[in-house]
């Protein structure tokens, strides 16, 4: 079985070079339908940033704002705090459970058509075809010694790639900061360093990724296939060549000298001439295939060209698959696109969509917290009474500045005041100003009789004074000396 | 288990040779550009150990030869910090200490100052609570034996208290009553009796009678008729819940016999103006600090009156506190 030879063969190397993938432009419906897809994701990516929101003149007016420098995140009319980041925390468990209910569903779509990798690669091999030309102008352009033509026509794909590049560095940035101001600083040289290095990093990204890596990032980088391949199952969609109807391969002369005895394939090669990624979908489902459905395009193409019917390469579940080879007809789409395990992702997907919008539409924008000083945890006052401090946190999650009510219960006989207030004016409540977007800082102190249990649990409650629906409580402790000399 | 190594028929890849019940894996090249990859990192290891420390050595380690230390770092940034903080010290300085409740930030930023100068200066007799220990007292609570409000905190702060060689500092001696052979050992104990009622932890009795004759010869010249204390001596308050030695009788014995002589020392000498300030404006913060009864009535009108007619009481006092804190930085 073992063959020395074979082994130490000089073309079996440790490591392996690219290939060159150079792939054909191809037109179809699902080439049109990438154009869509495309043309929405980088819309959104490029104008999301500077949709303009107003909330009032304490808050920003961009629409969605990862405000990391306040610790706040905006989207549209919901506003989230450090504290709440199980929002989004939920949303990324929607995005995975989402993720699933797709891939059970229609297979590895998100790789085909949304995946930004796949995005821009093929926005950049487009930029490839206009300067070089098609598949086989690029590999004879490849192969040509470098000379001014080859060297003029590299340096302007290149820096048309590094423009695309750049964008799209530069427009992550504006996610983060106020879009047109930090625009404006950054192109007069007085944004932040990490702006400017964020856009270098992401520009050295998606150049090196988009124009060189490509497929290496998705076979070889990425775990995603591999994640994605376990969830699909039998009723998943995937690109399929029907080697049934296929082969044998022969071209339309040899199955016109010999009748009967060729299958549908002519064998022309336009599925791989056209793949982005390098395969030939004829060998059978491989990680490396993203599904991008182009080879589909081609292939139907081709078989219009000879009279065949279309769809030798087609989107297939393994299950219809098999159906097809006996003869039998496909199961209804609706039939394989409800079933158990969709309705389930779908469930849950849906389950925690409701619950976050059923959190957010019934959070409380007002929230204390208090915490006991620990050292001293009492002091002995002159008059005999004892006295307790806490150092208090009010947030005012609303945007506009707020007059807020603490009060007490549960400790008899009690005074509270704040740092800037006199116990002498002390009474059972004490309001606090707390400016809008922000959380305010208290020091409480609060006196009562020495005489009473050494460890006494009462309740601190804020109100807002403009909403007093608003309100929060917290359980605190009163401490005193053990035993009164 | 080379020789078990074969090539697979249907990807035309070498196997890695290992067999686990049947199953095998195959040996796929990796591409070429992991290998550059790998490369660029060991050349960039290799810039990094020159450049930076890096190797551990015995005692210490190769220093690199940019000459950069995390040690170097820090004292960067502590030294940037202290360039940015200056205006503030500049400000308190600058900044009438009976006023600096009027700019709540500058205020702020005291005692935040304060807090880490006192963990600093004073947390080894005050505790790190501030609240201190029998003799040492607690600066959260009411009870000031000199006084609390700002000035006077400062005034302690910076003149320190019985030092010996400074003719400014709070000074005052209690005699010891019975090691001075002033009051018999039973006497004490009527006097001790005496101040234990004053403080409501006795009842009234024979010999707290005794004791309230003794108190009223011997006592009050500090302690005042009403035994609420003295100020201006540093004398306390005997009438309220707060004792700096203690209220149980043996203590009470061994404050009158021996005496007590607590001291501290005067930070104007060792610590810059602008920090004086901050430990003042933080223990100010902690719970017991007094308002000036002055502030309260000095609006923008007296205060030009005040610049006006010269100086008034309140006024001198300050500019001696000020003139004594020059002095001693």
């Amino acid at each position: 079985m073992s063959n020395p030879e074979e082994i130490f063969d000089p073309q079996l190397q440790l490591y392996e070079k690219r290939k060159g993938v150079y792939p054909k432009a191809v037109d179809g419906t699902f080439r049109r339908l990438k154009w869509v897809i495309m043309a929405v994701t980088l819309g959104i990516y490029y104008i999301t940033p500077w949709i303009r929101w107003d909330r009032g003149p304490y808050a920003p007016d961009q629409a969605v704002l990862v405000d990391l420098a306040n610790r706040r995140f905006f989207m549209f009319g919901i506003e989230i705090w450090p504290h709440e980041f199980y929002y989004v925390a939920g949303m990324l468990v929607m995005a995975g459970i989402g993720l699933f209910l797709v891939t059970s569903a229609v297979g590895r779509a998100w790789c085909g058509y949304s995946c930004p990798q796949t995005v821009w690669t093929d926005l950049f091999q487009h930029v490839e075809r206009a300067i070089d030309g098609d598949r086989n102008a690029q590999f004879r352009l490849q192969d040509a010694p470098w000379g001014p033509k080859k060297i003029a026509k590299r340096l302007s794909k290149w820096t048309i790639w590094l423009l695309l590049s750049v964008a799209t560095g530069g427009a992550w940035i504006f996610y983060f900061a106020d879009a047109p101001t930090l625009a404006r600083d950054f192109f007069t040289g007085e944004a932040a360093f990490v702006a400017y290095a964020t856009v270098g990093v992401l520009t050295a990204t998606t150049f090196i990724f988009g124009g060189f890596m490509r497929e290496q990032v998705c076979i070889y980088m990425c775990p995603w296939p591999r994640i994605q391949a376990a969830m699909m199952d039998e009723n998943s969609l995937t690109v399929t060549y029907k080697d049934w109807r296929g082969e044998p391969r022969g071209s339309v002369k040899k199955a016109q000298a010999q009748p009967g005895s060729f299958g549908d394939c002519i064998d022309c090669n336009q599925c791989v001439a056209v793949c982005p990624t390098g395969i030939d979908i004829r060998e059978g489902p491989q990680i490396g295939c993203i599904t991008c459905a182009l080879c589909i395009d081609a292939c139907d193409n081709v078989m219009d060209q000879v009279g065949r019917p279309r769809g030798l390469i087609d989107y297939v579940t393994e299950e219809d698959a098999e159906r097809e080879k006996l003869g039998q007809p496909h199961t209804p789409v609706l039939k394989t696109l409800f079933r158990p395990r969709t309705i389930l992702y779908f469930s849950a997907w849906g389950a925690i969509g409701l619950a976050m919008l059923f959190a957010v539409g019934n959070r409380t924008r007002i929230d204390i917290s208090a915490n006991h000083d620990r050292n001293p945890l009492y002091v002995q006052l002159a008059d005999g009474d004892v006295r307790n401090a806490y150092t208090v946190n009010l947030r005012n999650m609303e945007n506009r500045p707020r007059e807020m009510e603490i009060s007490m219960s549960g400790l008899h006989g009690a005074v509270l005041w704040t740092n800037e207030g006199l116990r002498e004016t002390a009474g059972q409540n004490v309001l606090v100003k707390v400016p809008a977007d922000s959380v305010g800082r208290v020091r409480l102190f609060v006196a009562a009789p020495g005489d009473g249990p050494a460890r006494k649990e009462f309740k601190l409650t804020v109100q807002a004074k403009d909403d007093r629906t608003a309100q929060d409580t917290h359980d605190v402790f009163f401490e005193r000396p053990e035993i009164a000399e | 288990m080379v020789d078990k190594q074969r090539v697979d028929e249907a990807t035309g890849t070498k196997t890695v040779g290992h067999e686990w019940d049947g199953i095998e894996e195959l040996d796929t090249p990796m591409p070429r550009w992991w290998l550059w990859t790998l490369y660029a990192t060991i050349i960039w290891g290799i810039i990094y150990v020159i450049l930076y420390p890096a190797w551990p050595l015995v005692n210490s380690a190769t220093e690199g030869v940019l000459g950069w230390s995390s040690r170097g770092e820090y004292e960067k940034s502590v030294a940037a910090r202290e360039v940015e903080l200056e205006p503030i010290r500049q400000a308190l300085v600058s900044t009438d200490i009976r006023k600096l409740s009027g700019s709540p930030e500058l205020l702020q930023a005291a005692i935040e100052g304060g807090r880490s100068a006192f963990k600093v200066h004073c947390v080894q007799c005050h505790g790190a609570g501030a609240a201190g220990s029998k003799g040492y007292p607690n600066l959260n609570d009411d009870e000031w034996l000199w006084g609390g409000d700002m000035e006077a905190i400062e005034y302690t702060l910076i003149h320190g208290i019985r030092n010996p060689d400074h003719p400014d500092t709070r000074f005052s001696q209690m005699p010891a009553f019975g090691r001075d052979g002033i009051l018999q050992p039973n006497e004490i104990q009527d006097v001790v009796s005496h101040v234990r009622v004053l403080s409501g932890r006795e009842q009234p009795s024979a010999s707290s009678a005794r004791g309230a004759v003794l108190f009223e010869a011997n006592c009050t010249i500090c302690h005042g008729n009403d035994a609420k204390g003295d100020r201006t001596q540093g004398a306390p308050n005997l009438t309220d819940a707060i004792s700096l030695y203690g209220l149980d009788r043996a203590s009470l014995t061994e404050t009158v016999t021996n005496s007590r002589y607590g001291v501290m020392p005067r930070w104007g000498q060792r610590l810059d103006p602008a920090t004086i300030r901050m430990l003042t404006a933080y223990v100010h913060s902690l719970g017991g600090g007094e308002t000036l009864p002055a502030v309260e009535e000095l609006n923008e009108e007296t205060l030009e009156q005040v610049n006006g007619d010269a100086v008034t009481n309140e006024a001198e006092q300050s500019n001696t506190a000020r003139s004594g804190q020059d002095e001693q930085s």
